[in-house]
């Protein structure tokens, strides 16, 4: 398996238009961080809302992670605002 | 223990008698019931993380006070202003380890459990910004 799953939730998933996705994980991809600049590099909706000033935490199979967290194929990456229950 | 992530309604006072006959050492229950304040509001979550993010942040509590048993329940979908929204309900020995776990687990809900508030105003739907001040009630923790 080479693909991740992407999820994006509340007002990231209303600015892309879509909940999830599934893409073939680039060569040299290895971080959040990575993951989240090639996202903005595909341009139109995801430039603006992966912007850098965008502020946007992610989660790696399910565990809230920080920027330089590590990515692999299979597994299920989100992205999404800061959290906002209780 | 009980985590619980639905739709529906709950019962603060039939939660606290389930929670307290689950042993015969619980001599003190502390509970935390957030209402809906002021608009209505739908409640998004990321499903499968919520109930594994509030499992980990009642792991953290139990590793800092004697928890003997707790219960976590969070609302999710479509409520209006009074409807009740989160409740936690800490069982221990004795009141200060009650008192301590249940801010520290809602304090942690704040920050760390993936829930996203909508509120529906008068000027339109709008996605509630998270405050800082809920950052720093976390970060007093640790």
């Amino acid at each position: 398996m080479t693909k991740v799953r992407i999820l994006y939730f509340a007002s990231l998933r209303e600015k892309i238009g879509k909940e999830a996705e599934e893409i073939e994980l680039p060569s040299g991809v290895a971080t959040v961080a990575a993951l989240r600049s090639h996202l903005r590099g595909r341009g139109g909706l995801y430039e603006s809302a992966f912007a850098e000033k965008a502020l946007l935490r992610a989660a790696v199979n399910q565990d809230m992670v920080q920027p330089a967290a590590a990515i692999k194929a299979g597994d299920e990456i989100a992205f999404f605002p800061p959290v906002t229950g209780g | 223990m009980k985590i619980s992530v639905q739709k529906e309604d709950f019962e603060l006072g039939l939660e606290v008698q389930s929670l307290s006959k689950r042993s015969q050492s619980i001599g003190a229950v502390a509970s935390f019931v957030g209402l809906v304040r002021d608009v209505p509001m739908t409640l998004e979550h990321y499903q499968g993380m919520t109930e594994r993010a509030i499992a980990k942040i009642v792991e953290e509590a139990s590793g800092r006070w004697q928890v003997m048993d707790c219960t976590v329940i969070h609302r999710y979908g479509a409520l209006k202003p009074n409807d009740r929204i989160v409740m936690v309900a800490v069982a221990s020995a004795h009141r200060g380890d009650a008192f301590a776990a249940c801010e520290f687990i809602m304090d942690y809900l704040k920050t760390q459990a993936p829930f996203w508030k909508k509120e529906e105003t008068r000027e339109g739907a709008r996605w509630v910004e998270a405050k800082a001040s809920d950052d720093q009630a976390a970060e007093r923790w640790k």
